[in-house]
């Protein structure tokens, strides 16, 4: 397997008006061609300002340290002349709401052409024509017409197609997505899933989804990392987390999500808040909230480090006994 | 058996609502059928989830039930008296036993007013006969039932979090001791591990106050995680009621089953085993929407009679309500039956 993308120590530190907080902290994964990875997390656990910060498109007080390899080009720190060149070309971004990332005094072919003239030299009548074919791939009926439209003219659920295509229409390595179904229907949310499934397949993409959604997760990524507080605290394959999960935060996740399969008399949620970035506990961020901490976990900072010598997978807690509800004194 | 007056907090009797739309300077007004045929009952002490797409009318049908809109046309039988025709004075004092929880937990709460305030005020309107020490020691034992300190009586709403809030808004609906409470949407905009606690929290709260519900929520899995019975909207016409078990196991209605196969499970090998029954295309406008069935533009087993006839709105076995002319006909896909067998 070949890594796409190797992000290495990257912080996000936000300016505020006497201090400043950070977003992100040292966060260190990479991504393998063709697999898809799901960023799992809830609010403020940094899982969007990371990839923001990867594609330079962080809020004015934001700063980036680290390094995020796009092959052998480091994307942190880039000029912004450079990173257009790239951005949208082999690593782009769609967002949750499809109404505010389109321009919507242009027709989507327009928009869409755009990309092509300005990344791959096409000709205008070029351009717009392979638009309209990419609306095709993604499933918008009658794209030669719908090509014409304004966004308004559409639903969500098109909207959102029309982002797609024009994220893979110069066939990007790596395509981020920050909660691209949240805004969906139940329904539409089922076609788009099958889309990024058969785009990744047919285009040898690299997907990132960033979601608070398990249920999500469970239907198309390979891999994961779950964030909390602004760090990692468990990356793995899917499967491994799902089933066996080793951190009591991902635990902890997984029994708070309804399961239209098995009905349980109570969810058994995490007990209390997620943290304040600026006020995050000494020692592992999530003990107050955790079951299984000891006073180790007050004092110290577990790293992220894998589960056993030689593993893959990942975790940054101290605790190593079985992670099971109701068995711990 | 109790007779169904008692059994039944209310029932709702072909109710319908239209909103009448602009669509230009000139131009007529458009007539957009929100809520159409609209008949069922919720019984004492249960939770009554009712699910749909954006659109489907679950928000609207909520505000009719507690007057909040007016229904055009039908009835809103609570305890066998009619509430669309009670005066709206009389109205306002029935809302002590009828309240709402609403979906943004921060938006729904005055920014100027101290939680203390905020929980307090219907008792104001709603209970004249408490004063003022009584009036608060009801507000701090209400925020103690839904998980508040007592510190926080003079605080603001700006400084508590979505899921703080939400408690704050749930504690304002249930210090009138009210007997129905709607919940629209109530944890959509909270985290998955806040959205736990506040679905515990009112799986708890209802057992301790005797209340019922009703439950709306887009999310399939949390109204089947907290429902007795559910109840599914298409473009403003009920097109399945039934139990929650009885709609997982066995739906009859096409879009039931294609809603449960589209519901996103957090587990990745079923997740992975199972084929999507994906419908074609998305809901169509309200404005104008399809002849006979309206779901048959997206309906795999549509035929040319579903064009032609709306279906009625059928009572089968067990007392479930179903709206399709082909219900008895359709078999399960096989591979939707590996998932909802499952």
């Amino acid at each position: 397997m070949t890594k796409v993308l190797d992000v290495q120590d990257l912080s996000v530190t936000f300016a505020l008006h006497e201090s400043e907080v950070r977003a992100v902290n040292n966060l260190n994964f990479s991504l393998e061609a063709g697999e898809t990875l799901a960023v799992v997390g809830e609010s403020g656990s940094g899982k969007s300002q990371a990839f923001l910060s990867i594609m330079g498109l962080l809020a004015k007080n934001g700063s980036t340290s680290g390094k995020a390899m796009l092959g052998d080009v480091n994307l942190v720190g880039m000029e912004k002349s450079k990173l257009d060149r790239i951005r949208g070309k082999d690593i782009a971004m769609i967002f949750q709401d499809p109404m505010t990332s389109l321009n919507p005094s242009l027709k989507v072919k327009t928009q869409l052409a755009e990309v092509l003239v300005k990344h791959r030299g096409f000709d205008q009548r070029q351009a717009e024509k392979t638009a309209v074919e990419m609306l095709e791939r993604v499933g918008i009926p009658e794209p030669a017409k719908r090509a014409n439209a304004y966004p308004h003219e559409m639903s969500g659920g098109m909207r959102q197609r029309v982002m797609i295509a024009m994220a893979l229409l110069c066939q990007p390595k790596i395509l981020i997505a920050d909660e691209p179904t949240t805004a969906l229907d139940v329904t539409v949310q089922a076609q788009m899933l099958d889309l990024f499934k058969t785009l990744t397949d047919d285009f040898g993409t690299s997907l990132v989804i960033i979601t608070h959604d398990l249920g999500v997760v469970a239907g198309v990524a390979d891999r994961m990392m779950v964030m909390y507080g602004g760090r990692a605290v468990e990356t793995g394959n899917v499967d491994e987390l799902f089933y066996d999960p080793r951190h009591p935060y991902t635990l902890g996740l997984l029994h708070s999500t309804p399961h239209i399969a098995k009905r349980a008399e109570r969810l058994d949620p995490i007990q209390g808040l997620p943290p304040s970035l600026e006020h995050l506990p000494k020692g592992c961020s999530f003990n107050p909230r955790c079951a299984f901490c000891f006073d180790r976990c007050l004092e110290e900072r577990p790293p992220l480090a894998p589960v056993e010598p030689g593993s893959t997978r990942q975790k940054a807690c101290f605790y190593e006994g079985p992670l099971k509800y109701g068995k711990v004194a | 058996m109790m007779s169904d007056a008692v059994t039944n907090l209310i029932e709702i009797k072909d109710l319908k609502k239209t909103f009448s739309i602009a669509t230009g300077l000139f131009s007529r007004k458009l007539k957009l059928t929100a809520l159409e045929n609209i008949n069922f009952s919720v019984r004492r002490g249960e939770t009554l989830g009712i699910v749909g797409e954006s659109g489907c009318g679950k928000s609207t049908l909520g505000r009719c039930i507690l007057q909040l809109i007016n229904p055009d046309e039908g009835q809103v039988l609570w305890l066998g008296q009619d509430l669309t025709k009670v005066p709206a004075e009389e109205m306002r004092k029935r809302r002590a036993d009828l309240q709402i929880i609403f979906q943004d937990p921060l938006a729904s709460l005055n920014p100027r007013m101290t939680v203390g305030e905020i929980i307090e005020d219907p008792l104001k309107t709603l209970k004249p006969e408490f004063n003022k020490a009584e009036r608060r020691a009801r507000v701090l034992k209400m925020m103690e039932a839904v998980g508040l300190l007592p510190e926080m009586i003079n605080r603001y709403p700006h400084e508590f979090s979505g899921g703080q809030a939400q408690r704050i808004g749930i504690a304002r609906a249930l210090i009138t001791e009210p007997k129905l409470i709607v919940c629209d949407e109530p944890v959509s905009a909270l985290d998955v591990s806040i959205q736990a606690q506040i679905l515990n929290l009112l799986s708890e709260l209802k057992d301790e106050f005797g209340l019922t519900l009703i439950f709306i929520s887009h999310n399939l899995s949390v109204v089947r995680h907290v429902s007795d019975r559910i109840l599914v909207l298409y473009l403003g016409r009920i097109v399945e009621l039934a139990t929650g078990d009885e709609i997982y196991n066995d739906p009859k209605h096409p879009y039931t089953r294609a809603l449960l196969t589209a519901v996103p499970i957090p587990d990745p090998k079923l997740a992975r085993q199972r084929n999507i029954d994906a419908l074609k295309g998305e809901i169509p406008s309200p404005i104008n929407p399809p002849s006979g069935c309206t779901f048959r533009t997206r309906c795999r087993f549509a035929q040319q009679r579903c064009a032609e006839v709306r279906p009625p709105l059928e009572t089968i076995e067990g007392g479930r309500l179903v709206a399709c002319i082909r219900w008895r006909e359709i078999e399960i896909p096989e591979e939707a039956e590996a998932v909802l067998g499952a």
